[in-house]
């Protein structure tokens, strides 16, 4: 193990040298995604739940795609199906796009946690009481206020466990970028694993960087749950 | 000076005609009760008049302004204009059976929510204002930081009774404020809703509390299948009561 160590830790870290690698493309791709997601996420599950009935029903059928078909799958749609197709070769933008295996994954990963936390906001904002949104009414507030202040944030809060969950999932499924010839944790890992052949060491050590990242965002998000909801702890816990 | 003018309100649920023409009019420190059994449609009306509930016929009239309604092509009467409508509800503050404060809001963010966002006022002033609101329903300062569900419903109600307060509005309206309260908790509700009376404040009260309609308001209306059966003063209407359906109806809820 040691000799793993001292002879990729580097690697593991955030350098191969040249590039990026190991632990900091992981969390480049797993905090660009999950932010990407996240903003994209909101106003379409305000849709989905909105009475304009064929715009819900698009984003509907979106959720419905990327839920329904595995991450790995869409990854390779994406850098190698997408980019076989001519017409996008012929277009400088796409061609110089798609050709970039960075942005095949984020795209892929972007859309993909869109997805699954469209799905978890728009079942909490269908969760929202409905005497928060009468009230919200009656003292004239308009729509986008009352989504702004009410029907969002009380979702939002509600969606954290759910979401936290998703977020984990998402650094999990990170682990399919090197596909796209992505260098992330475990790609260093296959890397040490085929020029020492100590695979037990190699990916041990790949799986304790996954299971420090996953502690260490469950602590973030034990203290993002107690900060914001608050108000839905039993009172003798203030 | 007549505050509210409402006119031969119909609504509709379905086939079933709930409220076939019900006027009121609200001067100002004007207290009316609103009695009757349930499915009377005393709620339903109340909720008519900020448009909660969108009204098959009628008209809604405040300080001499009267709010614009086009027809939907369900028959209701939706309104045509909604800056108008908004700033409407926003001068009928309304308490609620089930208090609907914002959960995720503590007590002092519900209070200066609608006055900061909906009335454009600084967060500052909105503030100065809730505490004065506050410790007018009897809430000192430990509770501005606790979230509703952390305080009892009378707490709760007298929250959402601040909340009323500090859009300073033209007429309260209290839809069944003390009905989903333990009846320890109903007192205290009540009794800020006295104080608020007497300092002449124009409030429509939805009520099953027969002791509040008869002793602070001024004006009780009793409610029977969508139709006003009996109003007049409490005196008129409790001690000199003419329809039977009132009186039946005061002997059951008396007992």
């Amino acid at each position: 193990m040691i000799d793993i160590i001292q002879q990729f830790w580097r690697q593991f870290l955030w350098s191969d040298g040249y590039h990026l690698s190991g632990l900091a493309v992981t969390m480049w791709l797993l905090s660009l995604s999950i932010a990407m997601g996240f903003v994209v996420s909101i106003p379409l599950a305000v849709v989905r739940v909105s009475k304009a009935k064929w715009a819900a029903r698009a984003v509907w059928l979106f959720t419905y795609v990327f839920r329904g078909t595995p991450l790995y799958v869409q990854l390779l749609f994406f850098y190698s199906g997408v980019y076989s197709l001519e017409a996008v070769r012929n277009v400088d933008l796409l061609n110089a796009f798609f050709r970039d295996g960075y942005n095949c994954t984020i795209l892929a990963f972007a859309l993909n946690t869109c997805a699954y936390t469209t799905e978890i906001f728009a079942g909490a904002i269908k969760a929202t009481p409905y005497g928060e949104i009468e009230a919200g009414r009656a003292y004239g507030m308009s729509k986008f206020t009352l989504y702004r202040r009410v029907i969002i944030p009380s979702a939002l809060r509600r969606a954290l466990p759910a979401y936290s969950n998703e977020v984990i999932l998402m650094l999990h499924s990170t682990t399919v970028a090197f596909t796209a010839t992505v260098p992330d944790i475990l790609k260093v890992a296959r890397d040490a694993n085929s020029a020492t052949y100590d695979s037990f060491n190699a990916f041990g050590l790949a799986a304790l960087l996954y299971l420090s990242i996953t502690f260490i965002l469950v602590g973030l998000f034990r203290k993002a749950e107690k900060t914001w909801l608050a108000h839905l702890r039993p009172a003798s816990s203030h | 000076m007549d505050k509210l003018i409402i006119q031969n309100i119909h609504k509709r649920f379905g086939d079933h005609e709930v409220l076939k023409g019900i006027s009121l009019t609200a001067k100002a420190g004007d207290v009316i009760s609103i009695i009757g059994s349930s499915g009377s449609g005393k709620s339903t009306f109340l909720r008519c008049i900020n448009c909660l509930e969108k009204p098959h016929e009628g008209t809604i009239s405040l300080n001499g302004e009267a709010l614009r309604m086009q027809r939907a092509k369900s028959g209701e009467l939706i309104p045509a204009d909604h800056d108008q409508l908004q700033k409407m509800r926003t001068r009928l503050a309304m308490v609620f059976q089930h208090f609907n404060l914002w959960g995720h809001m503590t007590v002092l963010e519900n209070v200066i929510e609608a006055p900061v966002h909906v009335l454009g006022m600084s967060k500052a002033e909105a503030t100065e204002r809730a505490i004065k609101y506050l410790r007018k329903v009897g809430l000192d300062e430990r509770a501005q930081g606790k979230y509703p569900a952390h305080l009892s419903g009378g707490q709760q109600q007298r929250v959402a009774i601040a909340r009323a307060l500090a859009m300073e509005p033209e007429v309260m309206l209290f839809d069944e404020p003390t009905s989903a309260l333990d009846p320890e908790l109903v007192g205290e509700v009540l009794k800020v809703m006295q104080a608020l009376a007497e300092e002449g404040r124009t409030m429509i009260v939805v009520t099953h509390e027969m002791g509040f309609a008869r002793n602070v308001s001024n004006h009780v209306m009793f409610l029977h299948q969508g139709l006003v059966e009996e109003q007049g003063s409490p005196e008129e209407v409790f001690g000199n009561t003419k329809s039977e359906r009132l009186k039946a109806f005061l002997s059951g809820s008396l007992k």
